[in-house]
């Protein structure tokens, strides 16, 4: 571990380096997404226009509960432009079945209809499909339709989810309750309860948010007759899962379904997950014969995708006299809307909560209940962070109670606390490799120290304003193998990806991976792991991802795994070409494997370093003169090979701090500075890994002060438009100054551990701590977000 | 109900897009930014919401940022528009604000940057050598859900001392 602030030099790392060292991993590559970006020669899903090409919406649901008593559709039929409309029955598809392996008192299995058949569960969900000349008309034609329904009453809130006598969202599931797990129960736990002579509580609900990706939902479908496929054009994280889904859901051969994924405007697991809307299109597509295109509108993006986050903690925490902690007992209840995600289940957040709870902390004691509900609000999904969010700020809320309790300094009491030693392996049963807990923390706080925050905060006091500093000290598991997802009894394991690395005959290579950049870089992190391994320019590299004939099969990109999993593969593929690249160039210069090795675009002898043979002339051996080849070596150069992380993953850590300053009149929250020691291990582009860092804050700040989807007494949802659901701006997001350590991953050839999701993990609990270190004189204490304006003016107002 | 496929109730435009005369027939209610992703097929204009708020649709009407979503194309009659197409050489090479905007890492999933992109350009214009405030309330104007906005003003800022520098 080592602190390297703010932009760490090329660091060297592992046993790979070029002997002419210019290693590409460490160092702040141009991006090679960025030209064709920036002159808007991109191709994102509605960019795609097929000949004879038709548009599609959906008729949906305008209430939350009702058995569907009526759909008239003739009336679209009449609408100019509108080519045909098909309900379920029309369509007859199966439904979307996400599943765990647990028993019924676990998790009870709800499918998801592609359209709604008999009853509706939210307002928005689809009930039929439109197909018009254009998108105008297709609008027109929703518009005539004729829906009657039976209300049901509907359910939307946990607590009514879970009241004895609830009306039922799902007949199969009792009490609303989808997934209800009860974990780890220390022995002895409630003894150290009653002993301890600390404990404190914190009772936390979060509210729903939307992950918001700029562009929305979306997909084109048509029927490619020459190669008897259908092609699904779509904006997906996850193209393979897609394919398995829409082929199951039509009937078709997998082999007969073609995803493929245009550059995308974002995702941040909104969409990992397979939507209803892909697939109807996709079946309308073939009803007709002709392709449809299907773009989702803003209104539909904001209240009838995958929304994510809504939860409930009540916590209690025990600690010793001098601030250690001594148990965790944890009651989580997340609201997950009408039905489970494919692949993940409604056991997405309970799951990931309650497995990760205890965070970066020596917690020798731990009981949790994980429970998912159901409701009639639009499904979730995950979204950035999974939970981690929540968990992490209820237990950093814990802390900083627990050092008021017993008059410990914040920092302090978290110092006394975290894991020092590695690897850990906590009372969850997760054993945590090396990171830098402490140090990051300690850098933290010694930075706003002597920016001098303490004392203008002090200085503030004096003056009658607000400030207050809050931190948040977390982990972020990365590199989710495929036993870490099977512990939570997935049905459908994600894990492994696969990657080749095929040369040509001029010494240029394709490279394939099967994890799906929406944002994330890879074209150029993942070309830059390949340049380093085979000692090659990176513009000799092109990285190919989201086309499932091209790529033997991935899971596509979500929980941080890209670079840990796919950039494994990719670097093991790599590596592979190489050995049969020493192999043949040796052959050529009559000497054996073992006396050569790569060189700069070139296999050397190790003895004669200056007698080489190059890329290209091998590249010519293997493919053009295949008579040169030795016996035993095929032609061609290709090589195919996969990773999967079979131990518990990887764990980046960070500590963020922040400082706030209350407005008194409005209760607005201004933050006044934002500090990230992140640390990763080897940053493949440091600059990539900032630009996670500064965009997740950016989403955690949002759930933190601003974003929120709210449902009235009849399940009608808040927010239908950018009006009212507060997307911050640049006036909102601060500057964010970043400081990095390097702990790097031992099970990596990069030493790289993932980074997508860190910034959103830590971002609302230094906010809510640093907003309650500003309100400590009013005695007021707040634990749930969004933190308003109201409740911050009210609190202020509440001073003695 | 408007028939999409009569073309009565349909109006002749002639639009001036990145310096290039378009006559087409529209419906009345097509949208500008339709038109030039569909109509035009210039699709790098993009569209993120269709009411105003998030800016991906900005493009220039007389040098000025306008929201493309929220004029109708027989409005854009008589005025010179430019997209993002027209920015660098035309031919996908860089002009100077989208290579600031790389060299800060100012996109990520780029869907939002044509927007910011002419956003930046038609202010600069306007104002050559702007206070970082005035940047921030730019950017303002415009929703990015990946970059966190800083390096977006990073290289505006830039972009414009680089310019300044030129002279
Ligand atoms: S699409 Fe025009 S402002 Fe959002
Ligand atoms: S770069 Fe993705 S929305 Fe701005």
């Amino acid at each position: 571990m080592s602190p390297t602030a703010p932009h760490p030099a090329p660091a060297p790392h592992g046993t790979h380096g070029s002997p002419e060292g210019d290693r590409l991993v460490g160092r702040s590559v141009r991006r090679r997404e960025d030209p064709r970006l920036l002159t808007g020669r991109g191709r994102f899903v509605d960019d795609i226009a097929l000949p004879g090409m038709l548009h599609a919406q959906f008729v949906r649901s305008t209430v939350a509960h009702a058995r569907i008593a009526e759909l008239d559709l003739d009336g679209i039929r009449e609408v100019p432009g509108v080519v045909a409309v098909f309900d379920a029955a029309d369509l007859g598809l199966a439904d979307i079945a996400a599943r765990l392996d647990r028993p019924l008192h676990e998790f009870v299995p709800t499918d998801m209809p592609i359209l709604a058949r008999d009853r509706v569960r939210y307002v928005g969900e689809p009930l039929a499909i439109v197909v018009a000349r254009d998108a105008y008309a297709a609008e027109d034609g929703i518009e005539a339709a004729k829906v009657r329904y039976d209300i049901l009453p509907p359910v939307v809130s946990d607590t009514a989810a879970l009241a004895p006598g609830a009306p039922l969202v799902h007949d199969a599931a009792a009490r609303n309750t989808l997934v209800d797990v009860a974990m780890f129960a220390t022995e002895g736990i409630d003894d150290v309860f009653a002993a301890a002579p600390c404990v404190v509580e914190v009772h936390t609900t979060t509210g729903r948010q939307n992950a918001l990706p700029l562009e929305t939902r979306g997909a084109v479908a048509a029927w490619d007759a020459k190669e008897d496929q259908l092609v699904l054009h779509t904006c997906t994280q996850t193209p393979h899962q897609v394919r398995t889904v829409a082929a199951a859901c039509l009937g078709l051969d997998e082999r007969a379904v073609r995803v493929v994924v245009p550059d995308m405007g974002g995702g941040f697991g909104q969409k990992c997950v397979v939507g209803r809307e892909e697939i109807a299109a996709a079946a309308a597509a073939l009803r007709l014969g002709r392709p449809v295109k299907w773009i989702e509108d803003r209104k539909d993006a904001l209240t009838a995708s995958f929304l994510a986050r809504e939860q409930r903690y009540d916590v209690r925490a025990a600690f010793a006299a001098d601030g250690t902690i001594l148990a965790l007992d944890a009651d989580v209840v997340c609201d997950m809307g009408a039905y489970s995600c494919y692949p993940f289940t409604a056991g997405i957040e309970p799951l990931m909560a309650s497995a990760e709870m205890p965070s970066v902390y020596k917690v020798p004691a731990y009981r949790v209940r994980g429970r998912a509900v159901t409701t009639n609000k639009a499904p979730t999904a995950p979204y950035r962070g999974v939970s981690r969010p929540q968990y992490v700020m209820v237990v950093e809320r814990l802390m900083e109670r627990a050092a008021r309790e017993l008059g410990i300094d914040a920092v302090e009491i978290r110092r006394r606390n975290v894991i020092t030693e590695f690897p850990y392996t906590g009372v969850n049963n997760i054993t945590y490799d090396p990171g830098s807990y402490l140090e990051s923390l300690d850098l933290c706080a010694k930075v706003l120290h002597d920016e001098g925050w303490y004392a203008a905060k002090e200085q503030a006091a004096a003056e009658g304003r607000h400030l207050g500093i809050g931190y948040s000290c977390f982990s972020e598991r990365t590199g989710y193998g495929s036993t870490a997802f099977a512990a939570r009894k997935m049905q459908v394991v994600p894990g492994f990806d696969i990657s080749e690395v095929r040369m040509d005959t001029t010494g240029a290579l394709t490279v394939t991976t099967g994890t799906q950049n929406h944002g994330q870089s890879h074209e150029t992190t993942m070309a830059q792991i390949v340049a380093d391994e085979l000692h090659v320019d990176l513009g000799k590299v092109r990285i190919h991802q989201g086309d499932t004939e091209r790529i033997t099969y991935g899971w596509g990109t979500f929980a941080s795994r890209s670079i840990v999993v796919g950039g494994s593969a990719v670097q093991r593929a790599a590596a592979k070409l190489g050995a049969k690249l020493v192999a043949l160039g040796a052959h050529l210069m009559d000497a054996k494997p073992e006396d050569a090795e790569l060189g700069a675009g070139c296999v050397r002898l190790r003895a004669e370093p200056e007698r080489t043979v190059s890329y290209e002339r091998i590249a010519e051996a293997a493919y053009l003169r295949s008579n040169l080849l030795p016996d035993g070596i095929e032609p061609g150069l290709s090589a195919t090979a996969s990773f999967d992380v079979f131990d518990d993953g990887t764990f980046s850590n960070a500590t963020h701090g922040v400082v706030v300053e209350l407005h008194e009149g409005t209760g607005r929250v201004e933050i006044l500075r934002y500090v990230c020691v992140e640390d990763c291990g080897v940053a493949v582009n440091p600059q990539v890994v900032e630009g996670q860092c500064r965009g997740g804050i950016a989403q955690g700040i949002a759930g933190a002060l601003f974003e929120q989807i709210t449902y009235d007494a009849q399940g009608e949802p808040s927010a239908t438009s950018f009006m009212d659901y507060k997307v911050p701006t640049a006036w909102e997001i601060p500057d964010v100054a970043i400081h990095h350590l390097e702990t790097p991953c031992l099970f990596t050839t990069t030493g790289a551990k993932g980074a997508g999701e860190g910034g959103t993990i830590g971002a609302p609990a230094a906010v809510l701590n640093a907003v309650n270190d500003a309100l400590a004189p009013t005695g007021v204490e707040l634990d749930s977000t969004p933190i308003t304006p109201e409740t911050v003016q009210r609190a202020l107002e509440s001073r003695p | 109900m408007t028939d999409t496929s009569s073309r009565e109730n349909h109006l002749l435009i002639t639009l001036d897009v990145n310096g290039e005369q378009h006559e087409i027939l529209v419906e009345p209610r097509r949208t500008l930014v339709d038109v030039l992703r569909h109509d035009l097929g210039l699709t790098g204009t993009h569209v993120g919401c269709e009411h105003g708020i998030c800016g991906a649709c900005t493009v220039l009407a007389d040098g000025k940022p306008v929201r493309a979503c929220l004029m109708f194309a027989a409005q854009a009659e008589g005025t010179a528009l430019r997209t993002v197409e027209s920015l660098g050489d035309g031919c996908g090479g860089l002009g100077d604000l989208q290579q600031s905007f790389t060299e800060h890492h100012a996109l990520q999933c780029g869907f939002c940057t044509p927007g910011f992109l002419m956003l930046a350009e038609g202010f600069l214009a306007e104002c050559p050598d702007p206070e970082p405030d005035e940047i921030r309330e730019v950017v303002a104007a415009n929703l990015c859900r990946c970059t966190g906005y800083q390096p977006i003003a990073e290289a505006i800022g830039h972009c414009a001392a680089r310019r300044l520098k030129e002279k």
